[in-house]
């Protein structure tokens, strides 16, 4: 690694949620992949510090198996658990008791499903247990549709982090709604993560020029023809955009103007 | 000693008694330290493992982390 700071550490301050510094704007799922060790890889070379995982029965006929946390060092990652294939409030707040149980923090990626076809989130379901599982302290990051008015109403809950799709989980179609996006980060004050539908590098680096403060992503990774490889990309891509948004764009302009002067010529 | 059945992870298993929910884990071969108990919706927090005991059609959730996003 170069000895200088990145550009990104000059301008930019470490995200914080939940009271909680993280060095990295990039969190990642463990799911889907081919195989543990390729997710270890991937992971690491994504530089991600949080990383997601799910909540399930022990498959009691194969007990000898390595977990997923055989390969993932809780002393280098913060692990965030989510309350993925829940559908209803009751089901997403047990789910994330079991989960504080495993005894690693009070964090919970807060999922209430309402459609089976689409994933998108029951947001009435959502804003439910997020207000009972704030109450019960935890540290709640809302996995929610693009509507600012929900997210404004998770924020008021008490949620730690908003976490809007891009468009839907595992889908890839990348960053749908640019503008509900942009909308939501300038009227939250708590952390806005986007999280699901990135598919490739550039997605995540224009997700990152709306100014949100992360993303979170699994199948762009896991996927990929080459996780190592996309992973890495994808690191590079989130730093672009971060670094991009913190230097304020150029505006837009339906004509040129150009570069080189206009005086001097030639007669 | 006799035998008690419970349903754990949606399935009836026969287990010798009586037991304690850690005595269950051992039977099973799991480490406790990395599965988080529940016993009929309630959460059995590790230290009181050893202390609770299993009784006659008790219904078991052990669960753990896995992948996912």
């Amino acid at each position: 690694m170069a000895t200088t700071l990145a550009p990104t550490e000059l301008l930019d301050t470490p995200l914080a949620i939940g009271g909680r510094g993280f060095r990295s704007r990039l969190m990642v799922g463990t799911g889907k992949y081919r195989h543990n060790q390729e997710m270890a890889q991937a992971i690491d070379a994504s530089g991600a510090e949080i990383v997601t995982v799910a909540v399930r029965r022990v498959d009691l006929d194969r007990t000898k198996e390595e977990g997923v946390l055989h390969h993932l060092s809780p002393e280098r990652y913060f692990l965030l658990a989510n309350t993925a294939g829940c559908y209803t409030a009751d089901e997403a707040v047990r789910y994330a008791r079991l989960a504080r149980e495993a005894g690693f923090n009070e964090f919970v990626k807060l999922e209430v499903i309402g459609d089976r076809e689409t994933l998108l989130p029951d947001t009435a379901g959502l804003l439910e247990a997020a207000r009972v599982l704030v109450k019960d302290g935890f540290t709640v990051l809302a996995y929610t549709s693009d509507d600012l008015i929900t997210a404004l109403r998770l924020e008021d809950a008490g949620c730690a982090a908003v976490m809007p799709l891009a468009s839907p989980i595992g889908s890839g179609l990348g960053l749908l709604n640019p503008y509900s996006i942009r909308t939501i980060k300038q009227r939250l004050e708590v952390p806005v993560i986007v999280d699901a539908g990135v598919g490739t590098a550039s997605d995540a680096c224009l997700t990152m020029e709306q100014g949100v403060d992360g993303i979170l992503m699994n199948t762009a990774l896991a996927e990929a023809r080459n996780p190592v490889a996309m992973a890495s990309a994808m690191r590079f891509a989130v730093d672009a955009g971060r670094l991009a948004f913190l230097a304020g764009r150029m505006p837009r302009r339906e004509v040129a103007v150009p570069s080189s002067p206009e005086r001097g010529m030639l007669a | 000693m006799s035998e008690l059945t419970v349903v754990v992870n949606g399935e009836e298993r026969r287990v010798p008694g009586p037991a304690t929910l850690l005595d269950l884990l051992r039977h099973l071969g799991l480490d406790p330290r990395t599965v988080v108990v529940e016993r009929n919706r309630e959460i059995v927090r590790r230290p009181r493992l050893g202390e609770t005991a299993i009784a006659e059609g008790d219904a078991i959730e052990l669960v753990h982390f896995v992948g996912g996003g």
